[in-house]
């Protein structure tokens, strides 16, 4: 995992795995785990990265919109065959409830910046109207030494900003979280899944009466 | 815990009645400082619980594999923390590898301790998350019998596997109310997904259409009682079969449509028969690479049906071109309800010419050597014909289990208690004492190599200590055989130290109190053999067979499934 507080410009996009030959296109892949809430999970995930030598580019995890199951949101850069198997050896896991990968089109997705700069600096520029208009940036938090702007956006978007502002009067401080998405897909995979895990449980009981 | 007042126990009795309700009567272990309060309430439940104490954590776990594979029951282990618990690891991964249900409970330090580094902690969970199914600690008398139904249920459904429970002492020692309900359901676990009848129907409709199509038979069938299944299958259609390392005794080998043994060192017929065949159903097993050789060449003239428990395997090696989700009892049966009767005679009797050609070059050979020393395979074989080829197979790994593998016969399934997927040395005098407990009724056959044998020839004392009546044929060489053949065959002859200087042999077993005899000569063989089949105690029949015998057929590794050498 990268991001520390600062931005890399260019993503480190991971070579193709040496032994199979020609590399098969290579694209970043969201994945979307819901799991248990239990301790550990974490673990049980990235290791099937590790074991299969991707890197994660970024993850973020919180509570999904149903009680006592989390949600992860993971991106990677691999391939399809591969990213096919990870994601099966996740979904595999006592602790997952469900694991599936989409690629961009198939999703909206968010990331969020903030961008801590120096208020003298800032103030140097003059008027700052044009620059807030065109970002689309909200002021978190002003004092006498430091201004924090607040940035939504893809990647592209939010890099652009680091790089306009680096370049004129630097950045103090930086952070970028991990991707959040959802998918464009009508029907709620999360409900989907839902329902069937009750119709199972309910067949369970039968079955044991 | 609703007003009536429950009875609390401690948590070490707690996991004891919560293993008695799973219908646990064996358990191998060892003890030490963190899991003491375990081992103190087991005195009070010798009559119920029959615990083996094993001379290493290693062995423990090996044991409860052995046992495991040879009942079909869930093998227990019981261990202390730290160095108990990193001990068991190789087993742990071995039963991961080989689907075994396997559950080992470790003693851990008091939670209010984790973390600090205490006297033998360690960080059990995370080294063990990556090889079990479910790695869980307990860190409250109250979660114990929850953890334990959960582990059985776990370790035992679906796809088998291992589950480790990291056991904290202050758990073990706190008061609890005891309530057992087993585990029947978890909401993000699916053990065996629903079969798909539009599946069904294509692979049928597939099967119906082939002119060649092959079977390949692998645990799955075993693991799923699923042998009365597959040979009905098989009959109907007129399919031939062969068999992984693990899915050996799931046909028995005098079945007409037996075809044998795949992969590195299988027979040939079903392995070039593979690059043949138009279809290809393979029932539970994962196409690993000692299978399949290289996947490049690998039956890409053939369309592949898979039928698996676990959705994860379906192309994982192999692309597939029907696959059917469930377990192999149910998916068998519905194959076998939608397809036709049918006839291949002229296709399965394509098979009699390489079996000839493996006749000649190999079997022959190794079976009616002409020269003096004897070799594995004969000694592998008279002692299979000596038990009526009724015998539970147990072996160490390397040319002694591929040679047991290929020349020992199957009456019965549960026959073959190996290590596959972990290749693990050391793997059989514990797994042998550990069948053997299982089966008492059963002849237990182990075959080891010099090597591996002394890699876990400690346990001779547990199989003293509890008198198990294993059958133990050491195939010495003196060397590291199969590291040796690849020395030889790919390495120029570097024997790189695989040459071994070993122990009188029958002087340690004698140290343990077991009988035993040494032989070298052919003519000594049957006789030998005669004595330790005689009754039912343990016996260490030493055979002195050629020091560079080689393991042919053989696939080299990379190789495509067709390019054998045959010696």
């Amino acid at each position: 995992m990268e991001h520390n507080n600062m931005a890399s410009k260019n993503r480190n996009v991971n070579p193709a795995p040496a032994s199979s030959g020609a590399p098969e296109g290579i694209t970043l892949y969201t994945i979307t785990v819901f799991s248990e809430n239990t301790v550990g999970v974490l673990n049980q995930v990235t290791i099937i990265f590790t074991r299969r030598g991707i890197n994660i580019e970024t993850l973020s995890v919180s509570p999904s919109a149903l009680n006592g199951i989390h949600k992860f949101t993971i991106t990677a850069f691999t391939t399809r065959d591969m990213i096919e198997k990870v994601v099966q050896q996740i979904d595999k896991r006592v602790d997952i409830l469900k694991a599936y990968y989409n690629t961009d089109e198939d999703l909206v997705f968010e990331e969020i910046a903030l961008y801590k700069v120096s208020t003298a600096k800032l103030l140097e520029l003059g008027s700052i109207e044009a620059l807030i208009r065109k970002y689309d940036i909200r002021i978190l938090e002003l004092s006498d030494s430091s201004v924090v702007f607040q940035k939504t956006g893809h990647y592209e978007e939010t890099q652009q900003l680091f790089d306009e502002l680096q370049a004129s009067i630097g950045v103090l401080q930086f952070i970028r979280s991990g991707r959040v998405a959802i998918t464009k897909s009508k029907v709620e995979r999360l409900s989907d899944m839902l329902d069937s895990i009750e119709a199972r449980q309910l067949k369970e009981m039968k079955n044991v009466k | 815990m609703n007003g009536n007042k429950q009875m609390e126990l401690s948590g070490s009795e707690i996991l004891i009645r919560s293993l008695l309700c799973e219908g646990v009567n064996t358990i191998f272990g060892y003890p030490g400082g963190q899991i003491i309060p375990v081992f103190d309430t087991l005195y009070d439940y010798r009559s119920e619980l029959h615990h083996v104490l094993m001379r290493h954590e290693q062995g423990a776990v090996h044991a409860a594999q052995g046992y495991a594979r040879a009942s079909g029951e869930v093998g227990v282990c019981l261990v202390t923390s730290g160095p108990g618990a990193t001990n068991v690891i190789t087993g742990v991964g071995d039963a991961m590898l080989d689907s075994t249900p396997v559950v080992v409970i470790a003693g851990q330090v008091g939670a209010a301790m984790l973390g600090t580094d205490a006297f033998q902690e360690i960080d059990v969970v995370g080294i063990t998350q990556p090889i079990t199914k479910w790695a869980y600690q307990i860190r409250r008398a109250e979660d114990i019998a929850w953890a334990v139904a959960r582990a059985f249920y776990i370790a035992r459904s679906g796809r088998p596997g291992p589950v480790v429970l990291d056991f904290t002492k202050n758990a073990q020692v706190q008061q609890a109310p005891f309530v057992y309900e087993p585990c029947r359901f978890i909401r993000s676990y699916l053990p065996v997904p629903e079969l798909n009848e539009r599946a069904a129907d294509e692979a049928a409709a597939l099967i119906d259409a082939a002119q060649r199509p092959l079977a390949l038979v692998g645990q799955g069938v075993v693991l799923a009682h699923a042998e009365e299944e597959l040979k009905e299958f098989l009959q109907k259609a007129d399919i031939p079969a062969a068999s992984t390392l693990l899915g050996l005794s799931a046909l028995p080998s005098d079945f007409p449509l037996n075809k044998g043994f795949l992969g590195m060192h299988g027979n040939v017929a079903p392995n070039m028969k593979t690059n043949e065949a138009d279809v290809i159903v393979a029932v539970g097993l994962r196409f690993d690479d000692r299978l399949t050789g290289n996947l490049q060449h690998y039956a890409r003239q053939a369309k592949i049906i898979h039928l698996d428990i676990d959705p994860s395997e379906i192309g994982k090696n192999v692309p597939v071109t029907v696959p059917v989700l469930a377990d192999a009892k149910t998916s068998l049966k519905a194959l076998t309800q939608r397809i036709r009767e049918n006839k291949h005679t002229e296709w399965i009797r394509s098979f009699d010419v390489y079996e000839l050609i493996e006749q000649e070059r190999v079997i022959r050979k190794e079976l009616y050597p002409e020269g003096e020393a004897l070799t594995m395979g004969e000694v592998v074989r008279r002692v299979s014909e000596a038990t009526g080829n009724d015998a539970l197979l147990v072996t160490d790994v390397g040319q002694n289990q591929m040679m047991a593998a290929r020349y020992f016969r199957y009456s019965r399934s549960r026959s073959i208690v190996t290590s596959g997927g972990l290749g693990t040395m050391g793997f059989g005098i514990p797994a042998a004492l550990g069948a053997k407990l299982a089966v008492p009724a059963r002849t237990v056959c182990l075959f080891c190599g010099d090597g591996g044998f002394q890699m876990t020839m400690q346990e001779l004392g547990t199989i003293m200590q509890e008198g198990i009546g294993v059958k133990m044929i050491l195939l010495d060489n003196q060397y590291l055989g199969m590291v040796r053949q690849w020395q030889e065959l790919f390495y120029h002859e570097r024997y790189s130290f695989t040459a071994m200087q070993n122990p009188d042999f029958q002087a340690v077993a004698k140290a343990y109190g077991i009988a035993g005899r040494t032989v070298g000569r052919r003519d000594e063989l049957d006789n030998a053999i005669a004595d330790m089949l005689k009754d039912d105690r343990p016996y260490l029949l030493v055979v002195n067979v050629e020091n560079k015998g080689n393991v042919y057929p053989m696939v080299p590794a990379g190789a495509a499934i067709t390019d054998i050498l045959m010696g």
